[in-house]
């Protein structure tokens, strides 16, 4: 790994949220949702969800998704060792369901945290949320709304570091990277 | 650091976990990381669908040499909610009562394509031999071998101890009985150790000690008061029937009279102490039914709690193939 540079700073990612937050504000009053309910994956996309819950006026806490357990790769990847556990304080069942993550690349981590949502309930709908859009999808799962999608090279890694200073940082891997991750 | 891992078959040369077989050997980080993990499933029971898909496809057999309904059953239903498919092997009804050896059952499971046997036996390192001699990509959990080791017994009783008290470092913790005949409190002692509490005691008659039992880095005490004050955990160990046969004992009522649990003993400890056993538990024993059934009593909890142990410990063995790239 090398080349590490800095994308994008907190203030910059604050008024990316911001904007993000109007978008979702007016797709989900086209789709007549009056309350949802937000759920990030766990570390950077618990983090946004946090800022956008916020924005949201949402009743029920966020809840905060470890998908380690739901991976498609489990057997090549294993266990993370910082597995934190799933936490959803609201009744999943009819609810319209904000899903939050920080970068969507494959689509893997999506297609997990949707298999994960529906073992607490079956959501009334998901409406899909991300920071960074990026070009390397593997399924056909597509953010509903995205703050950024910079042109970044298949060896390029973008990566959201926080929570309290949040910063997007760019790496260069020497090797392509295995982009099934995300 | 890498030789000592290297002699250490539990883990892998990145120091995985790859077999469970013991606490021995194994770094407080380790152990840790097991109690982290079994968080995560901690949490399953309060969902509408209590299983993840982490294991789906895989195949994991129960080789129970020796009885023990309760513990296959949370063996396998740990399995279960990883997704697992369980194979159950009861081999004292099974083929080597035929004449098939150890090994040959063994390799028949694997050509089954089981990755992982949790293995019950009445000989001490009956789960190290099995380890020894599965094939690559094969992980063994030991599930009690003789007095020698019950680990996944001992990590339940932790995880439950840190769901309580929260840092082990300030913690005295007694363990009360049949100290001698234990897999279960030589694997407590050592977690124990491990994750650095306080003081461990362990509380019963001369005949029930080891004779080295200081050299496990224990306190031992004879008089069940003296070993009971001020702790903030109480670990009661099952007393087995058949040692009342023998000379080791006078009779169950006299052991009560002596060691058995109650309301006005547990008064010495510390206010929040909370008492913990194995089970199978023999009430007016070990212990009062006042006290079993009391608000300090986590027993039932610990049965909970190891299923989510069990499967935290299943899904880091099998973890371990990917790393070396091993499959079954």
């Amino acid at each position: 790994m090398s080349d590490l540079h800095i994308f994008m700073q907190h203030d910059a990612i604050i008024d990316l949220i911001d904007g993000m937050a109007r978008v979702l504000k007016n797709r989900l009053q086209e789709r007549g949702i009056d309350n949802p309910a937000v759920i990030g994956i766990h570390t950077g996309g618990g983090w946004i969800a946090e800022h956008l819950h916020r924005r949201l006026n949402c009743g029920d806490p966020p809840g905060l998704l470890d998908i380690s357990f739901y991976r498609d790769d489990f057997t090549r990847i294993g266990v993370n060792p910082q597995v934190k556990p799933s936490r959803i304080d609201f009744d999943v069942e009819g609810r319209h369901i904000v899903l939050v993550d920080d970068v969507i690349q494959s689509g893997r981590t999506i297609r997990a945290a949707m298999n994960e949502i529906f073992d607490f309930g079956r959501p009334a709908s998901i409406t899909l949320v991300c920071l960074i859009e990026r070009s390397g999808r593997q399924l056909p799962i597509q953010p509903d709304v995205a703050g950024l999608r910079p042109p970044l090279q298949l060896d390029e890694h973008i990566r959201l570091n926080g929570p309290e200073e949040l910063r997007l940082e760019i790496s260069r891997s020497r090797q392509p990277r295995n982009n099934g991750d995300r | 650091m890498v030789s000592t891992q290297q002699h250490n078959i539990q883990l892998n040369e990145q120091g995985r976990l790859r077999h469970f077989l013991t606490i021995e050997g194994l770094k407080r980080d380790l152990l840790t990381r097991i109690l982290d993990t079994a968080e995560s499933f901690a949490a399953l029971p309060g969902r509408p669908v209590r299983k993840v898909p982490t294991l789906r496809g895989r195949i994991i057999t129960n080789l129970f040499f020796e009885n023990s309904t309760r513990t296959r059953t949370t063996f396998e239903l740990a399995a279960k909610r990883l997704s697992a498919d369980v194979l159950n092997f009861n081999v004292s009804t099974s083929a080597t009562s035929k004449g098939e050896t150890l090994l040959d059952t063994l390799r028949n499971i694997e050509a089954m394509h089981s990755e992982m046997f949790v293995v019950r036996h009445n000989q001490s390192g009956a789960a190290h031999f099995i380890a020894r001699h599965a094939a690559p990509g094969v992980s063994v959990i030991n599930a009690g071998d003789g007095r020698h080791a019950h680990p996944t017994q001992a990590m339940l009783d932790m995880f439950t101890i840190r769901k309580h008290k929260g840092d082990f470092t300030p913690l005295r913790v007694a363990i009360v009985g049949d100290v001698l005949h234990s897999r279960v409190a030589r694997s407590q002692i050592l977690a124990l150790n491990t994750l650095g509490v306080t003081e461990v005691r362990v509380v019963g008659p001369r005949t029930l000690i080891p004779t080295d039992a200081r050299a496990l880095g224990v306190h031992v005490h004879h008089d069940i008061e003296s070993g009971l004050r001020d702790v903030d955990v109480v670990i009661m160990l099952r007393l087995q029937k058949e040692r009342m046969a023998g000379a080791l004992l006078p009779s169950e009522e006299e052991y009560f009279r002596l060691y058995g649990l109650t309301n006005e003993r547990l008064a010495v400890a510390r206010p929040d102490a909370i008492v913990m056993h194995p089970g199978p538990m023999n009430r007016g024993v070990e212990m009062d039914s006042e006290v079993a059934d009391g608000p300090r009593s986590v027993i039932l909890q610990q049965v909970s709690y190891g299923i989510a142990v069990r499967m935290a410990v299943m899904s880091m063995c099998m973890q371990t193939h990917a790393d070396s790239g091993e499959s079954a």
